[in-house]
């Protein structure tokens, strides 16, 4: 059954819904996968095999009785562990979560469930997302199936690389600051984060509810697509969920028709402290779209300069005060409780434990920005250069339908390369975050292998607020003319080290 | 307890400056941010959900009917409505906080400016209103030990059915010029609210069940001085009465400190039942909330039509009311200030002259007789157990000649003593006036037999020596008689 695991999430959920393969063999093949290689890559955090060969008997219970489902039905996927699962173990990559087990489920997981998707289990984050390497996970990193010395992106390295490992054809992330881009940039993988407001938050644990927004991961732009329009749509449970109708992602990917659309490459993301083979691949994708009929132009977004630091003022803000409630007091970790303490005391104990020390920096200069007398000059300045990038964009989106940028500076550098070096990780997310403060949606494609070191090179993708098909339509196009120039998509190149030759169909 | 100066002294010297926040409990179905069960009670944490508990992911959603209460409070306390407004998240640790942020309103409230016009002992007080703004209510602690007090408590236990519960807070700008009435005032504007809130039907507002909680703001400043002195706030002050005197104590309080040459100390303190203020946590220490909009909601924006529609909900306003009852009664000044003084009467009138008894007589009732009974047992009118509509059956039986007044007061008697109904304590008290003129015949013929020199003055044109006959029958009957009927047997026999 290896071969099952090469073939794309569209190709599976024909094949399941046609029933020439069972939602229970496809899920059996992908367990199969995780228990040969994930002891090397880590990407799971949990694997729940019981409850995911449950969830594909009863898809096919349902198919053999004749029901119509999804085009995803049966087809499996690996959750992020921010999302909530009801009764399962659900981390956020922390100890503070350590053995936690949510009463109830996301609306995401929910319509995830809903649609006949078989959740595998959860996957490894940078503790509460916070990261650009999963090398802040309490429990251990995840290591990049290109090369595993090398990091597979963050925060949601274990969803990208179980996608490139082939151990999920489907997985789920969220993006606060770059979270699905930049981890897909550096696993050769499709990630998208839609616009804010597009897909609901309500059970996905808060990193910065202004900026985090969940988002599909994938090896290709139409399962990608699929699974956004699965997932997408108006929640009443989430405010700040937009009551609109989904844009046509599906037909925009398997469109891929460029021809007569206006593509404005932003000056500001390039140039000094890009890497060499990023900037190559990165001009080939715009010849590649130029050839297949797109007008290439150049825009200056002027304040995406000061996007990086307005977001290292906000995005804080937003944590010290999120994440306040792992106080000990009502579930998860509890420390020094042993009588003696008070509960001012238990409390800062409990949260010295149970965070590491991404999550305790990004606390304190929240903490501070938000202090009485600095907030003006810190939260209300940051949110004063935030309004001017919705303003950078508006023009830019005046002039062209989509903006493009490499998704992030280099390839994927080494574990341990950065992880003592805060501004150096959080360079990492200089070209994705201004999306992230403009709320608009943005997405990230394979453009190649960067030729200095034989890495993905990650192209993006960014679109107005609710124009998200627009993102699949490029990115579809690119995939096609990449896939010609290399004979299929990026991650066919590894196929071979991860899925057992012999067993090859 | 503290050094207290005599209070008129204080007033010599001094020009006190009155501010309230009054917290509003609202009685909507589901809590503010979430669709938990929103009565009082239960079984500790039986009304939760991953919301109101702050579970990691939730999210809140604002409760439409909280924002109409808070709309159609704002409105009646004449307040701006703003077409824009926001919440923000008050962050500090505690453990009856799931969130260890409060969800409230901070520089941006729903309802702002607004004025209320009260009439205390006949005086018009105007009193100013700040800003009325939502928020949502914590969960609630129980400390085992001693003390009763988190910090030496043996452990404690946190019940989160209140979290959540929607929360009005009503603030009064600074209200000064009031001189020996602060007291009085700060008084009538509490149990002006309460009377609102139960008007337009927003709150149980019982305050004895903390549906209505009340901090209470004084300072002291020489007479004179354009400058306010330092404040005092002293919180949960909970009863009409303990507001009158908390703000008298902390005026006496103040009065001594400032005249012995020492200073206020800026603080929040708590008020004991036994009468007196004790400090509390320092304003020195207070903490940096970190206010900062609530991320997870989007701007409260209610359109300009939705809120005149809300302003043709309200009731009418009090003084309003006042004055067209007066008309619609015939009431002398003197006579509607009687009720206006007496708490809760107006409304008992009201609702008694609608369940058909005449003004004056409602009047009487509930400011004679039943004032009386409430007084002995110092229970709010209000509070008694009887309804207008028992009072309304009393003086119809009154008016069908069945009960004297004598004998109306002792039905209402046996109505608050619980014994029914008072058809029902008429019957099993045999109060009914006996209007059977045989029995009467028999009692008048036989007093007029035994006093034949009155029945001769009668008989010579002396009507008004009447009336000992009629005391005589009277007696006779043990009150059990309507004095007009004998006096009219007796004429009819003597004529």
């Amino acid at each position: 059954m290896t071969d099952v695991i090469r073939l794309t999430a569209a190709e599976l959920g024909r094949k399941i819904a046609a029933r020439e393969l069972t939602a229970v063999a496809v899920t059996q093949a992908f367990l199969d996968q995780i228990a040969r290689n994930d002891d090397a890559v880590h990407a799971f955090l949990y694997v729940d095999a019981e409850g995911a060969l449950a969830q594909a008997a009863a898809v096919d219970a349902r198919l053999d009785a004749g029901e119509t489902m999804g085009p995803l039905a049966g087809v499996p996927l690996a959750l992020k562990d921010l999302f909530t699962q009801a009764g399962l173990p659900t981390t956020a990559g922390s100890r503070m979560l350590q053995g936690w087990r949510p009463p109830y489920s996301a609306t995401v997981t929910q319509r995830l469930i809903d649609a006949g998707i078989v959740i595998l289990g959860k996957t490894n984050l940078d503790e509460f997302a916070m990261g650009s390497s999963t090398e802040n996970s309490a429990f251990g990193p995840t290591h990049n199936p290109w090369d595993l010395a090398r990091i597979p992106g963050g925060s949601g390295g274990g969803s990208s690389a179980s996608l490139a490992a082939f151990e999920a054809p489907l997985a789920m992330g969220t993006d606060t600051g770059g979270s699905i881009r930049q981890p897909a940039s550096v696993t050769g993988t499709v990630g998208v984060k839609p616009t804010y407001g597009g897909t609901s938050r309500f059970g996905v644990i808060a990193m910065a509810s202004s900026l985090d927004q969940p988002g599909p991961c994938a090896r290709t732009v139409l399962d990608a697509a699929l699974l956004h329009e699965v997932i997408a749509g108006h929640d009443p449970l989430d405010s700040t969920s937009i009551d609109a109708p989904v844009p046509p992602v599906v037909e925009a990917a398997r469109s891929g028709d460029v021809s007569g659309m206006k593509i404005g490459v932003v000056t500001e993301l390039g140039g000094e402290g890009y890497a060499p083979g990023v900037e190559q691949r990165f001009g080939e994708a715009l010849d590649l779209l130029r050839a297949a009929g797109a007008e290439i132009v150049e825009v200056s977004c002027p304040h995406f300069s000061y996007a990086l630091g307005a977001y290292y003022l906000i995005m804080p803000s937003e944590v010290s005060s999120n994440l306040a409630r792992y106080d000990g007091m009502r579930y998860g970790l509890r420390a020094g409780d042993d009588g003696s303490r008070g509960t001012e005391e238990v409390m800062a104990l409990t949260r010295e434990e149970g965070f590491g020390a991404e999550v305790k920096r990004r606390i304190i200069l929240g903490t501070y920005a938000l202090s009485s007398g600095y907030y003006d000059a810190y939260y209300g300045s940051a949110q004063k250069v935030r309004r001017l990038i919705a303003d950078d964009f508006d023009a830019a989106f005046a002039q062209v339908d989509v903006l493009v940028s490499p998704s992030t500076p280099t390839t994927a550098f080494r574990i341990g390369e950065r992880i003592d070096d805060p501004l150096a990780m959080y360079k990492s997310d200089l070209c994705t975050i201004p999306s992230n403060m403009a709320g608009n949606a943005s997405g990230s494609f394979p453009a190649g292998l960067a030729p200095e070191d034989g890495l993905p090179v990650g192209f993006q993708v960014m679109a107005p607020p609710l124009a998200d098909d627009r993102v699949y339509r490029v990115g579809a196009a690119l995939e096609r003319a990449v896939a010609e120039r290399d004979g299929g998509v990026l991650t066919d190149q590894i196929a071979a080290r991860w899925v057992p030759q012999a067993q090859e169909a | 307890m503290a050094e207290l100066m005599d209070y008129d002294e204080v007033l010599a010297r001094f020009d006190p400056t009155l501010g309230l926040e009054v917290h509003v409990e609202l009685n909507t179905a589901t809590k503010m941010f979430c669709a938990c069960d929103n009565s009082p009670g239960g079984e500790p944490n039986t009304k939760v959900c991953p919301v109101c508990l702050g579970l990691p992911g939730s999210l809140p959603v604002v409760n439409g009917r909280a924002v109409e209460s808070a709309i159609r409070i704002g409105l009646a306390l004449g307040c701006s409505i703003a077409p824009w407004s926001r919440f923000a998240r008050k962050n500090y640790f505690y453990p009856d906080m799931t969130k260890d942020f409060q969800t409230s309103q901070y520089d941006e409230p729903i309802c702002f400016d607004g004025h209320v016009d009260l009439l205390v002992d006949g005086q018009t007080y105007g009193i100013e209103i700040e800003r009325v703004h939502m928020e949502e209510d914590a969960g609630k602690l129980t400390h085992a030990g001693a003390s009763g007090r988190i910090q030496d408590a043996d452990y404690s236990l946190v019940d989160y059915n209140r979290a959540g519960t929607p929360l009005m807070e009503i603030v009064t700008k600074p209200i000064g010029g009031l001189g020996a009435h602060t007291p009085d005032v700060g008084r009538a504007y509490l149990a002006h609210l309460r009377d609102l809130m139960v008007a337009l039907g927003v709150s149980d507002a019982r305050m004895e069940a903390g549906n209505l909680r009340c901090d209470v703001n004084i300072s002291l400043a020489p007479k004179g001085a354009t400058e306010l002195g330092k404040r005092t706030e002293t919180k949960n002050v909970n009863s009409l009465r303990a507001v009158e005197d908390a703000l008298r104590y902390e005026i006496r309080r103040q009065g001594a400190l400032l005249s012995a040459g020492g200073s206020v100390t800026q603080e929040t303190r708590h008020w004991n039942e036994q009468g007196w203020t004790s400090p509390g946590r320092s304003k020195e220490q207070a903490e940096d909330y970190r206010y900062f909009p609530e991320p997870d909601l989007v701007p409260v924006a209610p359109s300009a039509a939705w809120i005149e529609e809300l302003r043709a909900t309200l009731p009418e306003p009090p003084a309003q009311r006042r004055a067209r009852l007066q008309t619609q009664w015939g009431f002398t000044d003197l006579e509607m200030r009687d009720v206006v003084g007496t708490s809760g009467s107006l409304d008992l009138i009201d609702a008694t002259v609608g369940a058909g008894a005449s003004a004056s007589s409602a009047r009487k009732w509930w400011l004679g007789e039943l004032a009386r009974r409430a007084n002995e047992t110092d229970a709010e009118l209000a509070d008694l157990p009887i309804t207008p509509a028992q009072v309304a059956r009393v003086q119809a039986l009154v008016d069908a000649g069945t009960l004297t007044d004598k004998l109306a007061r002792s039905v209402f008697e046996g109505v608050l003593a619980g014994e029914g109904d008072p058809d029902a304590v008429v019957a099993s008290r045999g109060l009914a006036v006996v209007s059977d003129d045989g029995a009467l015949g028999e009692a008048v013929d036989a007093v007029i037999a035994a006093q034949p020199d009155v029945a001769d003055k009668i008989r010579a044109g002396k009507v008004q020596a009447a009336g000992a006959l009629i005391g005589a029958v009277m007696k006779a009957m043990r009150g059990q008689a309507d004095a007009a009927r004998v006096r009219e047997l007796i004429l009819e026999r003597l004529a």
